[in-house]
């Protein structure tokens, strides 16, 4: 059909773009604003794509995401170490060189700044990936709270095009392209090596999808991305790979119940009430949130996270109200949508305590019709054993 | 891929035949993306012109659909309850109502195929 094939808009002002902007719209993505940046929300059908054919080949292929409006933040210097535990709430003096994990800044209430992997690249070495809604916020954030410790605090942002290779198949097509041995290296471990004759690239055994997987951070300069994305695309051939957008990306996250900033989590969503608890490690010494969380587990939550299924007809989407049998609201949908490979229709949502026990039967206000749905166990989706 | 002149359009992208047989446009369908949910209106339900009489879903987007002319609902496709992904794969097939048309002359202003292929190419990549 010719208008589908017609060149898409161009990027309105005041959008950012990454360094595979053209690469995309070349490819016929359908391009969305995204946190103020001009991303590919899926690649069209004709070439194999569309958001449940991208989330499928991620769950049993292999699919590629361009990652790059994420941003991110080095601390280096004698005490990085003593920085970092004070700005986040996982504990990275259990980090070693190579080593990753997922952790939060918090503000003061112990409600959430961003959630972020560290990752410690050396001694006195850590990279933090940060959101692109919250890059700016969460530098300043960095850099103002850590004035007090012998550390640099850089700004990488702009330094790197990431690209997220996700997917059960992930490591085969990487090993293609790289000389470093990838099996050697751990989910949530980093390691350095030569990929498409670039020296040194980071490559992170991480990702947000619920899938194995890899992201790789390389030099944002247009050429370079555009070079190592087809050749990843001409490396995949052979294993069904196919790229990704950031509907696919959703999607696949929200079956791994991984948090999405603005929605499950925020600057009023509490630690606690976004069940991120094996992530807090209050025993760790003092960090920024840490006294408002001790204060709010006494006095406990008035709101909790859950995962819910929809038992009746109907999709649930992200703001819906969550209504009692009596039709009373009584919390929110923070994501909602079909789920690809789940082939059901799932959300997570804000409910009382009292009504986030597994089998809970709640109603989703759906068009003003109230829809049963039912608590459920997370993650929804859980990635197989390796055997 | 041509539009069929056998029908007319709306700029909402629906389509109407001449016997009242009403479904989206291949357009809309492509903008949508993978189609998972389609909510369709009993058959002798009222439509009104313009107005919604049903929704349909993809997998990360909500669209009203809206009627291209008033009228009585005579038949619901209800395969589309099972499988709406044929929304995708035939747009122009996968029919959504039919309806009995209370004044045919209202139809005439609608776009022809030629009208809303130009629309269509003017709105851009939407």
């Amino acid at each position: 059909m010719s208008v589908v094939e017609a060149s898409p808009p161009a990027v309105p002002k005041n959008v950012r773009k990454t360094a595979l902007n053209g690469v995309h719209r070349q490819m016929g993505a359908k391009m969305v604003e995204f946190n103020g940046w001009d991303m590919p929300v899926e690649y069209p059908a004709s070439i194999g794509c569309g958001i449940v054919a991208e989330h499928m080949a991620v769950r049993t292929g292999v699919g590629i995401f361009d990652v790059s409006h994420m941003g991110d933040i080095r601390l280096a210097g004698r005490e990085a170490l003593a920085a970092v535990q004070h700005i986040s709430m996982n504990d990275a003096s259990r980090l070693a060189i190579g080593q990753a994990q997922y952790s939060a800044l918090l503000y003061p209430q112990g409600t959430f700044v961003d959630d972020v992997i560290v990752h410690r690249l050396g001694e006195d070495d850590y990279l933090l990936v940060i959101n692109a809604g919250t890059r700016e916020k969460d530098f300043n954030w960095v850099r103002d709270n850590t004035r007090q410790f012998d550390c640099a605090v850089e700004n990488l942002s702009d330094d790197f095009t990431q690209i997220a290779i996700q997917g059960p198949k992930g490591v085969d097509v990487l090993q293609k392209l790289t000389g470093a041995d990838l099996s050697a290296v751990k989910f949530y471990w980093v390691t350095r090596g030569t990929l498409c004759g670039l020296k040194n690239v980071l490559m992170g055994r991480t990702g947000y999808t619920a899938e194995d997987g890899f992201e790789i951070y390389i030099p944002s300069d247009e050429e370079t991305s555009a070079r190592v994305w087809h050749e990843i695309l001409e490396a995949g051939k052979d294993f069904g790979l196919v790229p990704c957008g950031l509907g696919a990306r959703n999607t696949l996250r929200l079956e791994g119940k991984l948090p999405l900033y603005g929605h499950e989590i925020s600057d009023t969503i509490n630690v606690w009430e976004a069940g991120l608890d094996r992530f807090c490690k209050m025993e760790k010494a003092e960090f920024i949130g840490r006294a408002a969380l001790e204060k709010a587990k006494t006095e406990g939550a008035k709101k909790t996270l859950v995962g819910l299924e929809m038992v009746d007809r109907g999709i649930a989407r992200d703001e819906y109200r969550i209504l009692d049998e009596g039709g009373r609201e009584i919390g929110h949908v923070t994501s909602g949508s079909p789920a690809p490979f789940l082939k059901k229709n799932i959300a997570l949502a804000y409910v009382p305590p009292a009504q986030s026990a597994i089998g809970t039967t709640v109603k989703v206000e759906i068009r003003g019709q109230g829809v049963k749905a039912q608590v459920i166990p997370t993650p929804f989706y859980k990635r197989p054993k390796k055997t | 891929m041509p539009y069929p002149t056998d029908r007319k359009y709306t700029k909402e992208h629906e389509w109407i035949t001449a016997d009242g047989t009403i479904g989206i446009t291949h357009y809309a369908q492509d903008s949508l993306g993978d189609i998972v949910f389609v909510e369709l209106p009993k058959v002798g339900t009222e439509v009104t012109a313009g107005k919604p009489f049903g929704t349909v879903e993809s997998v990360k987007a909500v669209s009203d659909l809206n009627a291209p002319a008033s009228g009585t609902v005579t038949a619901v496709n209800e395969d589309l309850a099972t499988s709406p992904e044929k929304v995708n794969k035939d747009a122009y097939g996968a029919w959504m109502v039919k309806i009995k048309v209370k004044a045919p002359a209202e139809m005439n202003a609608l776009l022809s195929a030629a009208d809303y292929e130009k629309f269509v190419s003017e709105e851009g990549g939407h």
